[in-house]
């Protein structure tokens, strides 16, 4: 490859010039950095695709608490709720919001997850994708395709952000789990690459300035429960991006203002749990709660 | 510089809740346990500021054992640790300490047996994990390179005469020392294996007091 990739608008580029999808692109570039060929990065990819699947199975079938007790239960509870009454948007939205549930409690509760990017965001890549491919049987060559472009996406990303709560709140965690989701899935669907892109800042756009605030400084309030809001929120974007819409904004402007915003955001509010939630009554009564473990 | 990756972003594949407090953890411990090669009668895991605060919600005194002990971040017997047979096979203790100088998760690992050994590192977001310090000298080990580590006397021509028996390429190199003249330590990460034989020839150079191979963790 000529060179390295690390905005969006050289990726769109090179896709443009060699007529390749995102993911043709990205599996050749990472080929070239770890000494592999493609096949043996498919593989390491596939490894990450299984891994997911046998996550969601575990959580879906497990009502344990996490170590600390506050969580662990809420997916046994929206299943026995789907299984009685059918949500609002369908057979499809039940799973994808069940499947994120059930990863990011299997997360709490120590079992076996794919950090993707991160632990705390695990439940949100998964969900839309294991989902949506179940539902509109994907075949796993494509799955595969859609958790590169997955990668790629939140790779670039990561070339201009920490990935890390504490260092630009959760939009830096479970929004670019988010924006990765929203990627994967116009890639499925058979999204152009620049309809891949926009989805990607249609779903950063709408999630800027979210920050991490988890009460007692543990992966599980609010974190777990936003797994499934933002997997259906990546599933806006992409709707919208199939349909032609366009970030006004363009996407590494959008990757600048997100690292802005990051920096601007008080330390109070970025996994330090001094603000925010954190700080609520009831939070301050969980923690006095928490020290008698 | 090194390239981003996309199969960090999508990996790895571990024990939950935390990258940072969970699998950094544990990859510490795997470090320390790579770093020292002798039998250890007691160790001391010193946990400071959010690991402190957080630990035990994270399971970061689970996976730091647990990885001392030898398990892989996606070992599911992290959880039990305490109560596996191969916690019992030494003594262990935690501490819990803030000091505000320190990275928010930082970690000493107190090694008591032949050697003696204090072993500091950092788990800096998404499981990636630093040592930064092996008793007084500073080094750079992360664990994605097989790293070789050598303690000798601060003399002219040192580093050729090390870095001329490599014949892979050498990913990065640093060095730190006591004073002129004085103990110097060399950290040189690694793109790829060396031979116990070019070991054993770094070992018998004039002036080098300690030659370790620590080999990059898996996961």
């Amino acid at each position: 490859m000529e060179k390295r990739i690390s905005t969006f608008e050289e990726l769109y580029n090179a896709c443009d010039t060699h007529e390749q999808p995102i993911y043709e692109i990205s599996q050749l570039h990472e080929a070239e950095i770890s000494d592999m060929q493609i096949p043996e990065v498919r593989i390491k990819v596939k490894k990450s695709l299984d891994a997911m699947k046998e996550a969601i199975t575990a959580g879906l079938h497990s009502k344990e608490l996490s170590i600390s007790g506050m969580c662990g239960d809420d997916c046994w509870k929206l299943q026995k709720r789907f299984e009685q009454k059918h949500a609002l948007f369908g057979k499809l939205y039940e799973k994808i919001v069940t499947y994120a549930l059930a990863t990011s409690e299997e997360n709490l509760r120590m079992g076996k997850i794919v950090a993707c990017p991160t632990a705390g965001s695990c439940g949100i890549v998964p969900a839309v994708l294991v989902a949506v491919s179940e539902s509109l049987g994907v075949s796993e060559k494509e799955q595969i395709d859609a958790l590169i472009t997955a990668g790629e996406i939140g790779r670039i990303i990561s070339n201009k952000i920490q990935l890390a709560g504490a260092v630009g709140g959760c939009q830096a965690e479970c929004g670019v789990a988010a924006a990765m989701s929203a990627g994967a899935l116009t890639q499925m669907r058979g999204g152009s690459v620049r309809q891949v892109l926009n989805a990607v800042a249609l779903a950063i756009k709408n999630l800027l300035g979210l920050t991490c605030d988890p009460v007692c400084g543990l992966v599980e309030i609010p974190c777990v429960k936003r797994n499934p809001f933002l997997a259906i929120h990546a599933v806006t974007a992409s709707e919208m991006a199939m349909a032609g819409i366009e970030s006004k904004i363009p996407i590494d402007e959008v990757i600048d203002a997100m690292e802005q915003t990051g920096k601007l955001m008080s330390p109070m509010l970025k996994e330090s749990s001094q603000a925010g939630l954190a700080r609520t009554k009831t939070a301050l009564k969980l923690e006095e709660k928490l020290k008698l473990l | 510089m090194r390239q981003s990756s996309i199969i960090d972003i999508i990996s790895p594949i571990m024990v939950g809740p935390s990258s940072s407090h969970t699998a950094g953890a544990v990859r510490l411990g795997l470090l320390a346990r790579n770093i020292y090669s002798g039998q250890p009668a007691n160790v001391t895991f010193k946990l400071y500021n959010s690991y402190a605060s957080t630990g035990k919600g994270h399971g970061t005194d689970k996976g730091i054992l647990a990885g001392f002990l030898g398990l892989s971040v996606d070992d599911v017997r992290i959880r039990n640790i305490f109560d596996l047979d191969i916690a019992r096979s030494i003594n262990y203790s935690f501490q819990y300490l803030q000091d505000f100088n320190r990275h928010p998760n930082a970690v000493d690992i107190v090694i008591k047996g032949t050697p003696n050994i204090s072993i500091s590192g950092d788990s800096i977001g998404a499981g990636e994990v630093v040592v930064n310090k092996i008793d007084d000298f500073s080094v750079n080990l992360t664990g994605k390179y097989n790293t070789l580590l050598l303690v000798y006397k601060d003399i002219p021509g040192m580093i050729s005469s090390v870095t001329s028996k490599i014949s892979v390429n050498i990913a990065s190199l640093n060095c730190d020392r006591y004073a002129k003249g004085e103990d110097a330590s060399m950290c040189i990460a690694l793109d790829g294996e060396v031979s116990d034989e070019v070991i054993n020839i770094l070992k018998n150079l004039p002036s080098v007091y300690i030659v370790r191979y620590i080999r990059k963790l898996d996961s």
